[in-house]
């Protein structure tokens, strides 16, 4: 085994730190080191967007993203997207409109969708399919998905 | 009497008939009534004192869950079909 | 049947919600234990090959290894036959499968596990393992491995013919037949007769979580597991059965499942797990990758099918005759037998025969599929009818309205069906503003199918208690798959006549409710529902007695309606007799415990617009609308969200999707990026059109809604297709290069 390194990190907007392999993944830093579960697992290989956090403002499959990477930099995962014990109006919608079946693809389209409203508050349905292109969903249809994000994107701006 | 409508496969047991006239009053009986007539027909349908697993018994066209205990009326129809399950069949 | 609801119809919030948006809810893989270790398995790079050795000595050497299993480390299955929720298997299949024993009969096989202190030592080791093969040919096509001299898989499979061993040892498991009135006969009636082919390829059912197992073979001899699972007495009982424990023994905790569609049905992990757990005394996980996923679980049968009906001039069809031959994978079971009484389930045709056939290859074995067996054989038949409307110059729903099955109309399996909505199925297709519509452009086409799934009855059970402040607590068996918690605590809401809210559904492990069979057959809502039922008619039962008591009367006085107890002119709500339980006679408990008859199938319909791209080929899905007859929609929303799901999948099937399989037997798409199932930029919005045609058998009735709308997409693609472009696919999946081979053939 090699070597741990220490990474100090922010997640979730809280100072983190961890000692990981350098071969492990952000994905299995957070999970099975810091124990932020809430990011999912579906290929490893960064084709299913379950495990999708943003690092830096920016949305990454943190399957292909090293933990060591993690370094310095400003991560939030699904466990951060609610403010406290107020659901983000996109976690509303989301249940409001039904937009999850067995919920596994969930964590990675909230914070993928979380994503496009906090640059582009007005998305068309185009833009969103567009914008979700990478996070796979196979039970709904992505019908009631798109839905939801069209509707939590006029509940953020009223 | 009820009747018995015998899968196609099992019709040969039966001289070919689609159908056969058997008493009883419950699946069980109907089975072992039909075996007298139609000897080797049993063992085609029933395992173990219980129908076979992947063998469901419809009395006037519904599935009934219970097999051979299942009750059945004087001029009720009987198929045996092939059992849907929730999974690999 | 009273239709006036109170709780059933509405869209209530889930009650897991919260915890599925907040990324709370606890899955598989993100159990976390004291001691955990990770496990890895070992599978074949070979198709068909016979294991002449196996040797784990410097897997166990490395560091960090605890433990190594092979099928040698479980106890010898013997001949035994069990029904695990699955249909009569032998035991050494099924064990077959989840350790190779012998032979290995698919790339992807399982052959060892190891258990280490992390994932990547035990990839590691497992990679350390040697393994000598005698390398077979293989087999990978249903009418390859049915020719003589194909390879043989099982040298002990004779083919089975209705519960009848017969003497023929080959690679077909079993020959079903399904006849009524005379073929013959009936095709001589006919004016016109159409007979083609049809190939469909293998697909996955994809659903984004890993199959994963994390079990605890604990000091005292009980074996704990941690799973996604749509049965988790299925995973108790396989597990218990292939380790040759007492089923009490095992105690099995379903995790949140990510999806399973009929794949997550079978055991692969936990008998591994357990072992490496006994083995090294610790807990063990074990997460299957991507590509194991798609190797080595169950996808659904690739199939040969040949479909041939006869019409009038009129459409009226006068016979039908089909042969079937799908592919079970490397063990029987292949779903044919649906698949052969669903191809002209929603026609009435007087003169039908069916053959199937479950034919073994080179494959990882097959499991269900939603409507299993059922989808690959409506595009045949919804093919061959639209060819038909086609050729005599009829409407495709006229055609399909003049030969729908109703009440009365025979299965070609014998039974009559009861009430069913296929006609107002088709009703609804031609009624709806989607099938009026203009096309809207050139190289579109519009396609319709439909197409039937029977759905399942099968044992649940479900417990309530009463709580002082007027809730309940419900407790139920069936994993949760797609928000079924809901639509099992709004019927228990609406007997009890309190809001769904006040309901608190959990879905426990085996050792804290009844029996309960798998989430699968779309029998969820239908049958634990009922159980619910049950158990909250227990509890109003019980309640009665209370006020009885309170009242000084007899139980059979006392009144009780929209959540009201009353008895002349007393009245008390559920809420305020809920909080005087204590006082009046200690904790009320309902149980329902259920095994239905009644179960009502569905029909469903799609209509489909495409845009085929005349220079490349690619299908576009510009419009698409599902239609399905769900008996009653307990939570619409979620209704919806079935029929929108399985549409999709349907759509994936008929134009992307495909095991891409080379000579070797390696499927060469093996990722989610190579294996490409639709995103949300492929699609438009998915219609939907429920209809309800109450279940005469159950309560509130329920049909169940999970499986029908896989059925008709690819059917009605095809059909779109063959408007757009001019013309008609047989195969699936229908991709770009299939569509301009045939353009360019004509
Ligand atoms: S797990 Fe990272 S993209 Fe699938
Ligand atoms: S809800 Fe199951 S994968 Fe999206």
């Amino acid at each position: 085994m090699e070597r741990k390194v220490h990474v100090q990190t922010t997640i979730n907007g809280e100072p983190a730190e961890f000692l990981c392999e350098p071969r492990q993944s952000l994905l299995e830093c957070l999970r099975d080191i810091l124990n932020l579960t809430g990011t999912k697992e579906g290929c490893n290989d960064g084709n299913c967007g379950a495990c999708t956090v943003t690092m830096d403002g920016r949305i990454v499959t943190s399957c292909l993203v090293l933990g060591v990477e993690a370094e310095g930099a400003e991560i939030t995962t699904i466990e951060g997207i609610a403010r406290g014990n107020e659901l983000h109006p996109l976690q509303k919608a989301f249940l409001e409109e039904a937009a999850l079946q067995c919920g596994i693809c969930t964590p990675g389209f909230i914070v993928a969708a979380k994503a496009l409203l906090d640059q582009e508050p007005h998305p068309t349905e185009e833009r969103i399919r567009w914008w979700l292109a990478n996070n796979l969903c196979r039970c709904t249809g992505y019908d009631k998905i798109v839905k939801a994000v069209q509707k939590a994107a006029q509940e953020v701006t009223l | 009497m009820a009747t018995v409508y015998l899968p196609t496969l099992l019709r040969p047991l039966a001289g070919g008939r689609e159908s056969v006239q058997v008493e009883g009053a419950t699946v069980r009986q109907i089975i072992d009534n039909l075996e007298q007539q139609h000897p080797g027909i049993k063992e085609r349908l029933v395992e173990n004192n219980r129908l076979k697993p992947n063998i469901s018994v419809a009395v006037d066209n519904e599935i009934l869950p219970l097999g051979l205990i299942e009750s059945v009326n004087p001029d009720s129809e009987i198929h045996f079909v092939q059992a849907i399950t929730g999974g690999k069949n | 049947m009273s239709t006036q609801y109170n709780v059933i119809g509405t869209r209530p919030i889930r009650h897991d919600g919260a915890d599925k948006v907040t990324g709370r809810a606890l899955y598989g893989a993100d159990i976390q234990l004291n001691g955990l270790l990770h496990g890895a398995i070992l599978r074949s790079p070979h198709a068909h090959a016979r294991i002449k050795r196996i040797d784990t000595s410097k897997a166990e050497a490395l560091p960090g290894v605890k433990a190594v299993a092979t099928a040698a480390d479980f106890p010898a299955a013997g001949d035994k036959i069990v029904d695990l929720g699955e249909g009569a298997t032998p035991l050494s299949y099924i064990r077959g499968n989840v350790l190779a024993q012998g032979k290995v009969l698919y790339r992807g096989h399982a052959i060892a596990g190891v258990a280490a202190t992390s994932a990547h030592i035990a990839e590691e080791a497992a990679s350390l393992i040697e393994v000598e093969y005698e390398v077979l040919p293989c087999t990978l096509t249903a009418p390859d491995a049915m020719k003589d001299g194909a390879p043989i898989l099982h040298e002990d499979l004779h083919m089975q013919e209705f519960g009848k061993k017969t003497d023929k040892v080959n690679n077909v498991a079993d020959h079903f037949r399904f006849s009524i009135g005379d073929a013959e006969k009936g095709f001589e009636e006919a004016d016109l007769i159409i007979e083609r082919e049809f190939h469909t390829s293998t697909v996955h059912q994809g659903y984004i979580e890993p199959h994963n197992a994390t079990v605890l073979w604990n000091n005292d001899g009980r074996v704990q597991v941690w799973t996604s699972t749509q049965g988790s007495f299925v995973v108790r009982d396989t597990t218990a059965c292939i380790l040759d424990l007492p089923v009490a023994q095992v105690k099995v905790t379903p995790m949140e499942i990510g999806g399973g569609f009929g794949g997550k049905i079978p055991v692969y992990l936990e008998p591994v797990a357990a072992v490496l757990s006994k083995k090294s005394g610790r807990p063990v996980k074990i997460v299957m990758t991507r590509k194991d996923v798609f190797e080595a679980s169950g996808p659904t049968p690739g199939s040969y099918i040949r479909a041939k009906i006869g019409a009038k001039r009129d459409g009226t069809f006068t016979a039908a005759q089909a042969y079937l031959a799908y592919e079970a994978g490397a063990y029987p079971g292949a779903m044919v037998g649906p698949g052969a009484m669903c191809i002209f389930a929603a026609y009435d045709i007087k003169n039908v025969t069916v053959d199937g056939y479950d034919v073994v290859v080179n494959k990882p074995s097959t499991a269900a599929y939603r409507a299993p067996g059922a989808t690959n054989a409506a595009f045949a038949a919804e093919s061959v009818v639209d060819e038909i409307a086609e050729k005599l110059g009829i409407d495709p729903v006229d055609i399909r309205l003049k030969n729908a099955a109703k009440e009365g109309t025979q299965r070609v399996d014998g039974p009559k069906y009861r009430r069913v909505g296929c006609v107002e199925v088709l009703q609804a297709i031609k009624a709806s503003e989607h099938y009026n519509a203009p096309l809207g452009g050139p190289n579109r086409g519009r396609g319709i199918g439909i197409g039937f799934w029977f759905n399942v009855g099968l044992p649940s059970s479900c417990t309530i208690s009463v709580n002082a402040d007027g809730s309940v607590n419900l407790v139920e068996g069936s994993t949760d798959i797609g928000g079924t918690r809901t639509s099992i605590a709004m019927q228990a809401a609406e007997v009890l006549g309190i809001p769904a809210e006040q309901v608190h559904p959990s879905v426990v492990d085996t050792d804290s409710i009844g029996f309960t069979a798998v989430t699968g057959g779309s029998r969820t809502t239908f049958a634990t529902g009922w159980a619910a039922i049950e158990a909250a008619r227990d509890i109003v039962r019980q309640m009665k007695e209370r006020a009885a008591k309170l009242w000084e009367t007899e139980p059979a006085e006392v009144n009780f309606e929209n959540g009201v107890f009353s008895k002349n002119g007393k009245s008390m709500p559920f809420a305020e007799l809920a909080s005087k339980i204590g006082e009046t006679g200690g904790p009320i408990v309902g149980r329902g415990a259920v095994n239905p008859r009644g179960v009502g199938g569905s029909f469903a319909g799609a209509i489909a617009d495409v845009e085929v791209d005349p220079e490349t080929g690619k299908t576009q899905v510009v419009r698409f609308t599902s239609i399905q007859d769900v008996g009653k929609a307990i939570h619409p929303a979620y209704v919806e969200g079935q029929m929108q799901g399985g549409s999709v999948q349907g759509i994936g099937w008929g134009l992307n999707e495909e095991y891409y399989m080379d000579t070797t037997g390696t499927m060469r798409n093996s990722s989610l990026l190579d294996y490409r199932m639709p995103t949300a930029l492929d699609l438009p919005m998915i219609e939907t059109i429920i209809v309800e045609v109450p279940n005469p058998g159950h309560p509130f009735g329920v049909r169940g809604v999970g499986e029908a709308n896989i059925v008709p997409p690819p059917a009605a693609l095809a059909n779109a297709i063959h408007q757009a472009a001019g013309v008609r696919l047989r195969t699936l999946p229908m991709k770009p290069s299939t569509i301009m081979e045939a353009v360019w053939a004509k």
